[in-house]
Formats: C-alpha cells, sequence, structure tokens
C-alpha cells in the first residue's frame, strides 16, 4: 500500500463530521501554525514541500504565496477553486463530500500563511449538496473556535465564505472564476496584472485548488521536508488521481507520486484493469484538455522507459509522444471506444464553454466541432483532416486564456496518435454512420494492447 | 441572449428577503454585486426560473442595473429564462460520461418521457437535457436534479424507469 495524507481517514465512520474528525487528529495544523509559527514561517514550509498546485497547471504553491502582493492597509485574499469542471475529473467533490474538515483546516492555515482575514471557497453551483457539506463544516469549526474571531485566542480572526458558480466551465480558470466571484459573467481577465498584485476586487488574491489546499494540512503538520521525501524529484507528494472511463474499478485514488502507470492501471489496489475483459486502447491521463495517448505510449515512453505517474514522465516526449499530469483526471478508453467520436464530443464541450471574448478560440472550436461532425458521421474528406490540423494550430497560443490550447491540444493529439482511425471514418462512411453509440466496430492497427 | 416570452410578476417572500440579508453580508461594504449568483438561485429554487420581473427585483435589491443580471444569466447554464418541468432532468453528455453509456441513457428517456431536448411533457412534470461533465465520471452515466442537485449515479434503463416512477408518484 502506498502512503496516503489526505484520504488516510476516509473510511472512518462519521468522519465527515468535526467531532470524529478532530478525533483522528484534525486542527492541529492550526494549533501548531497560529500558536507556533509566524506567516511567513508556513509559506516557508509549504515552500520546502515543493507541492505544485493541484488544479492543473502545476505551479509550485510555496512559490506562488511568495508573490503575493502586501500593500499595507489592503485586504488580502484567499480564493479556493472548487470549481472542478474538467473532464474526468472528479477528486475535489469526493474530498469536499467525505472530508469537507480537511478543507476548511486547509482554508484556515493558508489564509493564515497569506494573511487573509476573508476567504472564499467558489464551488461550481452544481455542487449544491458539497455547498451544504462545507457550509455545515464551516459553521462546525467556528462553533469549536478554529474560525471567527480570535481563533484559538491568538488574536488572528478569519471568516470563510462558500460560493456558487452558475455552471460554466470557464469558471475554473482563475480570472473568470474572480470575475464571476464578483457578480459577472465568467470573462478571463488579460494578465498582468496578477491575482497576486490585483485579485478580487482588485487587492492581491492567491487562487488555489482544493486539492492544493487540503495538502498544507500535512505539510504543517509533519513539516514540508518530511512531505518532499515522498515522491520523485520535482513531484513530490501524494496526489488524487480520478479514473474513469473503462477502467475496473472507477474512483478516486490516493497515489505516491512515482506510481508506474501501468501499475496504476492494472493494479488491484487501483483500477484493477479494464472493465469486461476488454483490452486498453488509449488515455487521457489529465483531464479533457491534455494530450490522448495510445496504450503502448502511456506504458511506457518512447524510449521505452516504464511511463510513471509524475510530472516530469507523465510530461516525457514532449506532446509529440507524451501529455501532462493536469487535474489528475485518468480517463481510460477499452478497444471497442471511437477516437474520433469522443474527440468531437470534447470539442463540442469546448465549443460550448469558450466564452467568446477570442476570435480564434470562438470560431475555431465551432470549426473544429463541425469538421468533426462531419469526419465522424461519414461525411469527412481526406482534407478534413488537415483542415482540422490547421484550425487547431492557429487557437493555440492566440488566446487571452488557456482554454483555447485545452481545445486545441486534444485535437492535435487525436489527429497525431489516431490519424489512420479519421481516415477510415474517412474512407468507410456508410459503417462509421450506421455504428452503435459510441462503438467503434473494428480494432484500431496502431494499437499495441496489453494483457 | 434574452429573449423574453413570458413574463411572470413575483413577489418575494419576507424570508427569502432575509436570505438575501444574510447572503449579502459575506462581501465587503459595496461589492454586493457579488451576492448576484447566489441570490439567483435561491431565487430559480423557488420559483422555478427566472423571470425578466425577478430578474428586475434581484437588481433592484442589489441597486445594480437590470442589465447585469440578464448579462449574467443569460451566460450561466444553470440559470432558466423559460419554465422547466416540474422535475428537470440533467444528464451529463461529455466525454468520460459517453464511454459508459451516456448516449444511450438519453436516448432511452427521450423515448420514455416523449418529448426532445428542453421541451416540457404536457403534464409540466418531466423535461429534460444534456448538461456537460458534472465532476462524477467514476460513477456514470449520472443525472442531477434542480434545484437541491440530487444525484443518480451509475445509470442503467432500469434505473432511470424507476426514478421516472418514483417521480411521478411524488408529484
Ligand atoms: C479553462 C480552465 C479551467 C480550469 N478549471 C479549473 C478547475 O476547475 N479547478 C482548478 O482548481 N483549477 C482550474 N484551472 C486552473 C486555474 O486557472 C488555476 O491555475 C488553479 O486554480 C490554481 O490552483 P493551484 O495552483 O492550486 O493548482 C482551470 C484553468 C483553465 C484555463
Ligand atoms: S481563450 Fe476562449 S475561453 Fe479563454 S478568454 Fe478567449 S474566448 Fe474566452
Amino acid at each position: 500500500m502506498g502512503r496516503t495524507l489526505l484520504l488516510t481517514h476516509i473510511n472512518v465512520p462519521g468522519i465527515q463530521g468535526f467531532e470524529v474528525y478532530r478525533q483522528t487528529g484534525g486542527y492541529r495544523s492550526v494549533e501548531k501554525a497560529l500558536k507556533t509559527m509566524s506567516p511567513d514561517d508556513v509559506v516557508e514550509e509549504v515552500k520546502k514541500s515543493g507541492l505544485r498546485g493541484r488544479g492543473g497547471a502545476g505551479f509550485p504553491t510555496g512559490m506562488k504565496w511568495s508573490f503575493l502582493a502586501k500593500p499595507e492597509g489592503v485586504a488580502r485574499y484567499l480564493v479556493c477553486n472548487a470549481d472542478e469542471s474538467e473532464p474526468g475529473t472528479f477528486k475535489d467533490r469526493y474530498l469536499m463530500t467525505h472530508i469537507p474538515h480537511a478543507l476548511i483546516e486547509g482554508m484556515i492555515v493558508s489564509s493564515f500563511a497569506l494573511g487573509a482575514k476573508t476567504s472564499y471557497i467558489y464551488v461550481r453551483g452544481e455542487m449544491m449538496p458539497q455547498i451544504r457539506i462545507l457550509e455545515k463544516a464551516i459553521a462546525e469549526a467556528k462553533n469549536a473556535g478554529f474560525l471567527g474571531d480570535n481563533i484559538l485566542g491568538t488574536g488572528y480572526s478569519l471568516e470563510i465564505y462558500v460560493q456558487p458558480g452558475g455552471g460554466a466551465y470557464i469558471c475554473g480558470e482563475e480570472t473568470a472564476l474572480l470575475e464571476s466571484l464578483e457578480g459577472k459573467r465568467g470573462n478571463p481577465r488579460i494578465k498582468p496584472p496578477f491575482p497576486a498584485v490585483a485579485g478580487l476586487y482588485g487587492c492581491p488574491t492567491v487562487v488555489n485548488n482544493v486539492e492544493s489546499i487540503a495538502a498544507t494540512v500535512p505539510i504543517i503538520n509533519d513539516g514540508g521536508e518530511e512531505y518532499a521525501k515522498i515522491g520523485i524529484e520535482r513531484s513530490t507528494g501524494t496526489k488524487l488521481i480520478s479514473a474513469g472511463g473503462n477502467v475496473k474499478r472507477p474512483g478516486v485514488y490516493e497515489i505516491e507520486l512515482g506510481v508506474p502507470v501501468e501499475e496504476f492501471i492494472y493494479s488491484d489496489e487501483y483500477c484493477g484493469g479494464i472493465a469486461n475483459g476488454k483490452k486498453l486502447k488509449a488515455v487521457v491521463a489529465g483531464g479533457s484538455s491534455v494530450p490522448i495517448l495510445p496504450a503502448n505510449l502511456i506504458l511506457k515512453t518512447a524510449s521505452g522507459a516504464p511511463r510513471l505517474m509524475t510530472y516530469e514522465s507523465l510530461a516525457d516526449g514532449g506532446f509529440q509522444t507524451g501529455t501532462m499530469m493536469g487535474s489528475g483526471g485518468f480517463i481510460a478508453f477499452d478497444e471497442d471506444q471511437c477516437v474520433v467520436r469522443n474527440t468531437w464530443n470534447f470539442t463540442r464541450f469546448y465549443r460550448h464553454e469558450s466564452c467568446g471574448q477570442c476570435s480564434p478560440c470562438r470560431e475555431g472550436t465551432g470549426w473544429m466541432e463541425k469538421i468533426l461532425y462531419k469526419i465522424e458521421h461519414g461525411l469527412g474528406t481526406q482534407s478534413d483532416i488537415d483542415l482540422l490540423w490547421d484550425v487547431q494550430k492557429n487557437i493555440e497560443g492566440n488566446t487571452i486564456c488557456p482554454l483555447g490550447d485545452a481545445a486545441a491540444w486534444p485535437v492535435a493529439a487525436a489527429i497525431r496518435h489516431f490519424r489512420d482511425e479519421f481516415e477510415w471514418h474517412i474512407q468507410n462512411p456508410s459503417e462509421s454512420q450506421t455504428r452503435n453509440f459510441g462503438l467503434a466496430h473494428y480494432a484500431d492497427p496502431l494499437v499495441q494492447t496489453v494483457d | 441572449m434574452l429573449s423574453v416570452k413570458e413574463n411572470s410578476p413575483v413577489e418575494f417572500s419576507p424570508e427569502l428577503l432575509t436570505k438575501f440579508g444574510e447572503i449579502v453580508k459575506r462581501y465587503p461594504e459595496g461589492k454586493q454585486k457579488s451576492a448576484l449568483l447566489p441570490l439567483l438561485h435561491e431565487v430559480q429554487a423557488v420559483f422555478g426560473w427566472l423571470s425578466p420581473d425577478a430578474m428586475d427585483k434581484v437588481a433592484y435589491f442589489l441597486n445594480i442595473k437590470p442589465i447585469e443580471v440578464y448579462e449574467v444569466a443569460t451566460f450561466y447554464t444553470m440559470y432558466f429564462l423559460e419554465k422547466k418541468g416540474k422535475y428537470n432532468l440533467e444528464v451529463c453528455r461529455t466525454g468520460p460520461c459517453c464511454l459508459v453509456g451516456a448516449e444511450k441513457i438519453m436516448h432511452h428517456i427521450e423515448q420514455t418521457l416523449g418529448v426532445r431536448e428542453g421541451e416540457v411533457t404536457p403534464d409540466g412534470l418531466f423535461s429534460w437535457r444534456g448538461v456537460e461533465c458534472l465532476a462524477a465520471c467514476g460513477y456514470g452515466p449520472v443525472l442531477q436534479i434542480g434545484p437541491e442537485y440530487t444525484f443518480y449515479e451509475n445509470l442503467t434503463e432500469q434505473s432511470v424507469d424507476s426514478l421516472i416512477e418514483t417521480l411521478k408518484n411524488k408529484a
């Protein structure tokens, strides 16, 4: 069994409530930080831990915190990003549902480190049940003296509020989230200024993912150096991976960074292999935005080394033969799944979620969706594949926020690794039209399946 | 875009207004516009949708212009600018759920209810639509029903049938 830091007590009955959470050692980090450490000490420990943001970009959390501007007399904010909408990702929902106090505890320690007196947890609006759970947890923590005025008699005061979103993937992008929190449409802001200088209400703000914030609890309890001992190289600590698609045991797993991908997919400790005795065809390893890889390339890097669940190893080979850790949304495709259909589906998603500010993203996602629809439904021509390649290339890097890239990468990767599947659709129009929902009745010659 | 098909005058109850007041307290002085999204959720939970009159009254309460409310209500997918069925079934239609049969489930719901996506059944009880990833990919196919966003996981055609039956009997 790998070591766990976040989900250790997940199966303890009653862990959702304050009493049991406290009995299992909960809120120790608040006592330690507020009573024995300065805010800068806390930042220092998080820096030492090597923790990298768990929301998708993997930016070092301690470094992000140290960039926060601290002008005299101006409020500073911590905003937790609980918008979790990246297809394939469902780890934050799991954590907030089952151990809400882990997030609240992390929020208190992190807010203290940043000098925030008011903090917000922006939860996607569809997670109404989780919003209720968090509100209850906040009330319990306040009742026990861990929130509110003069926490534990230390003179530090903090209020945490839960803010519901309105149903928009783009509000997971941090500046769109801040716009939304200000009661506006979720249009990402042009950076700079970065939120660390001008964020919520124009004040210095840190936006962090749910899991990043929860991870500060074990970091403060055990020290940053202890945390950094787990994992490999610059991928320290543990990470929640949400596994879905055609695996035998879908769910949320806490892994020590460095577990081989093969072990993650096939071991009974994690996904337990591919469901229904099928073979693995492809994997999207870090949420819908990251490049899809065929089975052979996800299990081994191009140089033949076993691929590991680390930021570095997943990215090995760049976009030619590698992918990204992203948000940890791990989607496995069995041999019957159609890459063209899934790419069309994802592209429809991005077209739907584009905020519409930038022409390349707004128009490009629409064009890509149309072309993919044509190909998937047996109406495509050979030149459509090149056109598709051209469109995605013209989106990437030409937009205000990374949603444009996120829409372009999956299309590029699908063509790069599964070009003959696109060609098959074009050459066999009647079959691609009469297929059952989501099923491709052919084996992809590219894929080296693993038993 | 805001296309006003119908309007219906609304009256906010004292309880609702008290709730509004509580929510506004979460934000600094002068930043009451931040309460807009939560307030719209509260209004929709009571009336089932956001009529132009309801939006105007929210604008009045927050001391912002009506257009600022329309802007928001038209941007976010959770706000309804027209009436839905009493039970509005929202099925995830994004990639991971489709890998485990979401398209079949949507097809089945369409057949069973006899209305197309976005339409309301003649008795006013049901409507349905596909929505984007609900962050529940490991439990797919999934659907949710507002205003409390109750979740139904690992759907099969049978479980959808019995859900619809249960809701019919409840109504
Ligand atoms: C289109 C888009 C959607 C995003 N969605 C999320 C999300 O749902 N949750 C999240 O934590 N970060 C999301 N991010 C990343 C955030 O912008 C930001 O990097 C992150 O919240 C920072 O937290 P971290 O450093 O703790 O990872 C998204 C980014 C983009 C461009
Ligand atoms: S890239 Fe797309 S989502 Fe991002 S700001 Fe531009 S139009 Fe909006």
